[in-house]
């Protein structure tokens, strides 16, 4: 690309990449820098209204001497942070599990069809999530309650007796992000689904495979790239998640996002929040990176 | 023919759009409840309508959002055109790597760690938290998207239009804004509108980086619902449904018409 680089293209070129890099630089960069920092702070002399010690930069050595390890090492003493790292892991984990099965079908069903039907279709399952993600959480309290719309149609036809109690369980939380992140899901599927070679599908039917054989022969293990985009997309945010356990949830879902909120807000502890923030990106950065290898690998292939 | 399984595609169909449109429609239809309680029907009624727009609080938090979600996703708009141009158009350039990891960290970044990050360094700087504060956070992480937004639609253009204008001897800034902006123009309008509705929507990074007297509408249903289901939020809820859904109606008829008369 030799299209931009003429001698008098220099300072558009300044502009272009400079004014975007600097922004990038002050909220992006330097802010993640302040947690960093921050983490490694005694909570003392943090307590806001805390006192900045960025004016008084003495070099790298008062850096280095004012490290201060007991944010790290009280999160690992104290049980609540290990338990609410684990506990993001288990619930994304199952989540994104579950929305695998609700999306795969979505997605192979939209694949499927008509052509003039799959953009309507596509724009369908788009449309949810461009509708605010608080108020599609908020509509299941409703449903879910215990006396809510769901017990109540389940107990008119008879199903249950007892209302069932789902609100404020990891099973609401469960629901919520199902339902909120399945999009994410259903668009990277679809998109490797719809690609998929008719004419495979078309050889195992004539070579006497049921559907369902060619669908785990064939049809699935083609999918796999979409299927490994589709949960990346799903887990990262679930691990996350702040609005979904806290209102969905109940008062023992641990998540690791409930508990930066809580820990940041009610007990107004900076430097631990900022410990809790910098480990929940370490434990993402593998997922990422594991990801990353996967559609390294694929494109080359 | 392809192998298929009709039935099975159309059950597939039925129950995941149900799952992914009835708590909406639900949600719209209680929102003209009578009653107050959710279980109970009580008759069509407008009457939660009616609170809503007596109720101040909700009334000024939807001004501050409104004016947050206009100015920010502006501001995103022209930073991540500007970034995913320079991604997209001007080859290598030093800290490059760095530039691409920034715009896409963002999108994967946990908003608890965005917002806290950014108030830890409001605070440093000492900066008055309120309303710019909210518009400064949603911009960065807004442009993120645009920015991909927008170099993924210059990379679907090859750039032989721009080199022959170049060549022809028109000024790099000419061409970028008589060539490259109207051809990209859809992706940028796609940009700001995916701002509008991000900023529209946070309430986390909002939640951080506020401070008083800066309430959005996010927070404020937040805490109402905090407190439980009321119709009131139904009704605030349904109003900004109709408002999104007009949009992305907009948005597609305009990118239609943008794919139309786009050369291909």
């Amino acid at each position: 690309m030799a299209a931009f680089e003429g001698a008098s293209a220099r300072w558009g070129r300044r502009i272009m990449i400079g004014v975007p890099y600097l922004w990038l630089l002050i909220f992006f960069l330097i802010p993640f820098a302040v947690v960093l920092k921050l983490s490694f702070s005694s909570a003392a002399i943090a307590i806001p209204p805390y006192a900045p010690t960025w004016d008084t930069w003495e070099g790298v050595q008062t850096f280095f001497a004012e490290l201060n390890f007991d944010n790290y090492t009280f999160l690992f003493e104290d049980s609540l942070y290990v338990n609410s790292y684990l506990s993001s892991l288990k619930i994304a984990s199952i989540s994104t599990f579950l929305t695998l099965l609700v999306g795969y079908p979505l997605a192979y069903a939209i694949a499927r069809s008509s052509d003039t039907w799959r953009n309507v279709l596509v724009l369908l399952v788009i449309l949810p999530f461009w509708t605010s993600f608080l108020i599609r959480v908020y509509a299941w309290i409703g449903i879910l309650k215990t006396e809510g719309l769901l017990n109540l149609a389940l107990e008119s036809i008879g199903l249950i007796s007892a209302p069932l109690q789902i609100y404020n369980t990891d099973w609401a939380v469960y629901i919520g992000i199902v339902y909120s992140y399945l999009p994410f899901m259903v668009l990277p599927l679809y998109a490797t689904l719809v690609k998929l070679d008719g004419s495979l599908l078309e050889a195992s039917a004539d070579l006497g495979a049921k559907p369902l054989t060619t669908f785990w022969r064939v049809t699935f293990p083609l999918s796999l790239p979409g299927v490994a985009a589709g949960c990346f997309l799903v887990f990262i945010p679930a691990v996350g998640e702040f609005v979904i356990p806290t209102l969905l949830g109940g008062a023992d879902t641990l998540m690791i996002g409930k508990t930066l909120w809580t820990e940041f807000f009610s007990n107004r502890d900076w430097p631990l929040a900022s410990a809790v923030a910098v480990l929940l990106l370490l434990v993402l950065v593998i997922p990422i990176v594991a990801f990353q290898r996967i559609a390294q690998r694929e494109g080359q292939s | 023919m392809r192998p298929r399984i009709p039935w099975f595609n159309w059950t597939a169909l039925i129950l995941g759009f149900a799952f992914l449109y009835l708590p909406i429609v639900i949600l719209i239809i209680y929102s003209f409840n009578e009653s107050k309680l959710v279980t109970v029907w009580g008759g069509w009624s407008l009457k939660w309508y009616g609170e809503l727009f007596r109720n101040e609080g909700i009334i000024s938090a939807a001004q501050v959002t409104l004016v947050v979600a206009v100015v920010a996703s502006t501001i995103a708009t022209v930073l991540g055109t500007m970034a995913g141009f320079a991604l997209a158009r001007l080859g290598r350039f030093r800290g490059r790597t760095l530039f691409n990891g920034m715009v896409l960290a963002p999108l994967v970044m946990p908003e608890v760690i965005t917002g806290l990050s950014l108030l830890l360094t409001f605070v440093a700087v000492s900066l008055d938290r309120g309303q710019l504060t909210i518009i400064l956070a949603h911009a960065t992480f807004s442009m993120c998207y645009v920015a991909v937004v927008v170099q993924s639609r210059l990379t679907g253009f090859d750039d032989s239009v721009e080199e022959a204008a170049l060549d022809l001897g028109a000024k790099p800034a000419t061409v970028f804004f008589r060539i490259t902006l109207p051809l990209i123009l859809p992706a940028v309008i796609a940009g700001w509108l995916l701002s509008f509705t991000l900023s529209l929507d946070d309430l986390v990074i909002a939640s951080f980086v506020t401070g008083p007297g800066a309430t959005t509408l996010p927070m404020k249903i937040f805490s109402a619902v905090r407190l439980g289901v009321t119709p009131e939020i139904n009704a605030l809820s349904t109003i900004l449904i109709g408002l999104v859904a007009t949009g992305v109606v907009i948005a597609s008829w305009i990118d239609k018409r943008g794919r139309m008369r786009a050369p291909d």
